[in-house]
């Protein structure tokens, strides 16, 4: 008690130091010495930050409590009701709320949501689409920006009144800022209703992309707008300026995708700063092709698509871990905080509301959405040997949901240039209210009274995957016979370029001569092994060891069976006498169950794979039974919870773990001893 | 048989009904089925072997096989042809081409089970009807065969361990004095049910005149 309250007045009186010590500014002055004083200007901005960063996650903790509201109401919807909530309290206390920035949203708030789409985005079902996303993105867009304001602009000259200022490069520039399916608002309502992949990637990969269009028309329109006069010239340089933004953004994430790859691959003796590198090239592509008024997110996903199978190669497993988290941690609260600052915003914006140009705006996005949609399918449908129904039309078109990146376009508008720029605000946050209310409310009801195909919970299955690389290469042959270049083709071209040389300069060590099955294997057999550790029972101890046995490579991939080495040991300690006794009681075909003796003798060995030879498959004389043995009744053993005794075989090897000393020779040659039948 | 080029016309349309393809289609098809054999009435083995394009693939030999194999002919018959006409070489290539738009879901589940029975019968090559645990090792090892440095242990046990899988997911807890023989027809089925076989397997057949864009020998 006595030594509590001591240390209370130390902190006390340290406290006091410390706070003391900012107002030196009067050293003169005889006033009481300033035991506790409150300077909050000098933590305000970071203070702040942290506040709304709380505040945002604290949000998303409440949400998931209460699972009846978050059933029926997706978690946009929630945020933005919460900003409205906070905005209010800001401005009931009299203070002006603060609007999203666009500088902080462009340069902060947007990038992780789209590194964190661009690193994980499933390359396989991509490609496969990419003329059809490409199509809906680029001719997609120029349909909705130029029908919207070709109509708009009609329907503002027929208004009159307020309107009529509204001239047609203002209609076509509003029409290019509110046309553009949003990324981060199509994320946040399909992560929730678990669509299949086919429409899930070409929904998100057409927001994406559309991204090249929408900045090359915003910047088009108001650069005319500013000269005030359009020449065909000027069109002409609008539409290389097009393919400049979009090749010139894949080419600047590409270079630095390569540069991250080419880093990892020098890192294997500081493992702990490989994430660090990760999102330091990519960020750092994504601004420099703002700088030059590329399309940085295109950069960005470019550079997460190239680095991303060389760097995972490259970095451990913790690294790619934390890779992994760290990104969807940031752009969870990314997401969160935009949409809490859109509410905010809403209300604290200056607003001009017009009915007819919000209604007209709301009708037309819709109808030249479906119009879109509809006829481009009908056009790609020729040329796709999956058509996309009827139903997937609909989704398409119903997925395409605006969101802030239309808000901080259009706040970026200068109001000289254009004066009806409250009125443009407005209607923007209209439209994007109604598209993530409305939209993103129905379209899970939607999706099950159409009974939409949702998506597979997919677990790796070995099988799966030995299959799907034969199908490749069985395509690849088959359009051979058939004399025709197509995507296989290609792709095995691409391939074979990429083992023999890409793969050689940026992945480090022997790791750029595994092939993807034998990645993906050893992937999944060190997932099940960490996974059978961690559930701690006796059968751990022979699936964890038995799945190191096939490892027949040196050093570089020992790394890994070190670590579990050191897990296996510890397990052993800890549970080899309840092994011991339990291997006694079951067993009928244990050999002496003295796991002590250090010394398994080959003939010991070889009897006991004699016994096993007979009951595997006794047709094939070839196989191996040992080891297929080892696997077979510790796996299904697993399934069972029935501990075969089968584990004394592989118990040997790990009497040899805990005895022999961790020389990186032995358990090589051990492994390969019992394989060599 | 093929190839008699007094009635080609009623024997496209013939081979058009049966198979699903268009007649454009079937011309084509023709049309390279005489360039591979160098026009020829029968298409051999070497003829495929000829193929640059096919030099590269690991699994050559099974593709090469399967164009040779009767049991892909529609027939009963068990074994291998030496010799195969037009006709064989549409019905073959028809395993691979994309179901129509509007197809039931009835005609979806056949047009499955036949491409999943194209991809059996291509592992299976004793036909006895089952994979054994060598013939699937086979497998492995040859889409692995274009790495030279993997060594064979690592196919086996890869092989090993999908066999383990397969027997774990269809047959679950065995008896210590059962052995597992094979994979069957229905457990293949069952554990590729996952993969949309009816979507994926699938090339473009062209309805124009690919002779001119033909990648080559």
């Amino acid at each position: 008690m006595k030594k509590r309250m001591k240390m209370l007045l130390l902190l006390g009186f340290c406290c006091g130091m410390v706070f003391g010590d900012q107002n030196r500014s009067d050293p003169h002055d005889q006033r009481v010495f300033p035991v506790l004083s409150i300077n909050y200007d000098y933590v305000q901005m970071p203070f702040e930050v942290s506040l709304w960063i709380l505040l945002a996650s604290l949000m998303k903790l409440g949400f998931h409590l209460l699972p009846v509201l978050s059933g029926v109401v997706p978690e946009s919807c929630l945020l933005i009701v919460v900003g409205l909530l906070v905005g209010g309290l800001i401005r009931v206390m009299g203070k002006n709320p603060p609007v999203l920035d666009s500088q902080l949203f462009f340069l902060c708030l947007l990038p992780p949501i789209i590194l964190d789409a661009g690193y994980f985005l499933p390359i396989r079902p991509f490609t496969e689409n990419a003329g059809t996303i490409l199509t809906f993105a680029v001719l997609g867009t120029l349909w909705n920006v130029f029908f919207m304001g070709a109509v708009l602009y009609g329907a503002c000259r027929l208004e009159a009144g307020r309107l009529a200022s509204v001239d047609l490069l203002s209609c076509l520039l509003f029409g290019s800022i509110v046309s553009a399916v949003d990324p981060v608002a199509v994320l946040a309502v399909f992560e929730e209703i678990h669509i299949n992949e086919l429409l899930h990637i070409l929904v998100f990969g057409e927001s994406l992309l559309n991204d090249a269009v929408t900045v090359v028309l915003y910047h088009l329109f108001e650069e005319f707008a500013h000269a005030g006069e359009v020449t065909v010239g000027d069109v002409f340089l609008g539409v290389v300026c097009f393919f400049v933004v979009a090749l010139g953004g894949v080419l600047v994430g590409g270079v630095y995708g390569v540069l991250a790859a080419f880093t990892s691959r020098f890192t294997s003796h500081t493992r702990v700063i490989e994430p660090l590198f990760v999102f330091l090239y990519s960020y750092m592509a994504y601004l420099s092709a703002e700088v030059f008024h590329l399309s940085g997110i295109m950069a960005l996903i470019a550079c997460g698509v190239v680095m991303r199978p060389y760097v995972e190669a490259n970095i451990s497993h913790k690294s790619y871990t934390t890779i992994k988290y760290f990104l969807k941690m940031w752009s969870s609260v990314s997401e969160t905080l935009i949409f809490i600052f859109l509410g905010v915003s809403t209300v604290a914006g200056p607003h001009a509301w017009n009915w007819t140009f919000v209604s007209i705006t709301i009708v037309l996005c819709l109808l030249s959405r479906v119009l879109g949609v509809v006829g481009l399918t009908y056009i790609i449908n020729k040329y796709r040997m999956v058509k996309l129904s009827g139903k997937d039309q609909f989704i398409v078109a119903y997925g395409g949901l605006r969101g802030a990146i239309a808000f901080s376009l259009a706040f970026l508008l200068s109001s000289d240039d254009f004066p009806m720029k409250d009125m443009f605000l407005t209607a923007i946050i209209t439209v994007i209210f109604f598209t993530v209310f409305v939209q993103g409310m129905t379209i899970r009801p939607l999706v099950d009274l159409l009974a939409v195909k949702k998506r597979k919970q997919s677990k790796c299955s070995i099988n799966e995957e030995i299959h799907t690389q034969f199908l490749e290469h069985l395509l690849a042959g088959i359009e051979g016979v058939c004399g025709h270049y197509g995507h296989h083709h290609w792709r095995h071209k691409l391939n074979r370029f990429n083992k023999r040389y890409i793969k050689r300069c940026l992945i480090g060590g022997e790791r750029s001569q595994e092939p993807q099955l034998i990645s993906f294997y050893n992937k999944m057999e060190l997932k099940q092994a960490l996974m059978l550790l961690e559930s701690n029972s006796s059968a751990n101890l022979s699936a964890g060891v038995t799945a190191a046995i096939p490892r027949q490579r040196s050093r570089k991939t020992l790394n890994i069976s070190k670590e579990r080495e050191e897990e296996i040991r510890k397990i052993l300690r800890g549970n080899l006498q309840k092994t011991r006794q339990r291997l006694c009681s079951y067993s009928r075909h244990t050999l002496k169950p003295d796991a002590e003796d250090d010394d398994w003798s080959e003939t010991r060995l070889r009897k006991q794979r004699v016994e096993m030879e007979r009951r595997w498959v006794q047709k094939s004389p070839h196989c191996n039974p040992l080891n297929c043995n080892i696997y077979c009744q510790c796996h299904l053993s697993i399934k069972s919870s029935r501990s075969f005794c089968w584990v004394s075989a592989p118990f040997s090897q790990m009497s040899h773990f805990l005895t022999v000393p961790a020389l990186p020779e032995s358990p090589p040659a051990r492994r390969a001893r019992v394989e060599s039948v | 048989m093929g190839a008699s080029q007094s009635g080609p016309v009623y024997m496209f349309q013939d081979l058009a009904q049966k198979t699903g393809f268009s007649i454009e289609q079937i011309k084509n098809l023709h049309n390279r089925f005489m360039y591979l054999t160098q026009d020829e009435d029968t298409l051999r083995r070497k003829h495929l072997e000829n193929i640059s394009n096919l030099a590269l693939n690991p699994i050559r030999r099974q593709i090469i096989e399967a164009f040779f194999d009767k049991r892909n002919m529609g027939e009963k018959g068990k074994g291998c042809l030496q010799e195969i006409g037009f006709e064989e070489f549409v019905t073959v290539l028809s395993f691979f081409r994309p179901p129509k738009p509007r197809t039931a879901d009835e005609d979806m589940k056949n047009i499955k089970k036949e491409k999943l029975r194209f991809l059996f019968n291509m592992h299976d090559t004793d036909n006895d009807g089952i994979i054994t645990l060598d013939e699937y090792r086979r497998v492995v090892e040859e889409l692995l065969s274009s790495y030279e440095t993997i060594g064979a242990e690592t196919a086996k046990a890869i092989s090993d361990a999908a066999m383990l899988e397969v027997a774990s997911v269809t047959v679950g807890q065995m008896g210590p004095d059962e052995f597992y023989e094979g994979i069957t027809f229905e457990q293949f089925m069952q554990i590729l049910k996952d993969v949309e076989i009816e979507t994926k397997m699938n090339i473009h057949f062209w309805n124009l005149d690919t002779r001119t864009m033909q990648c080559g020998k």
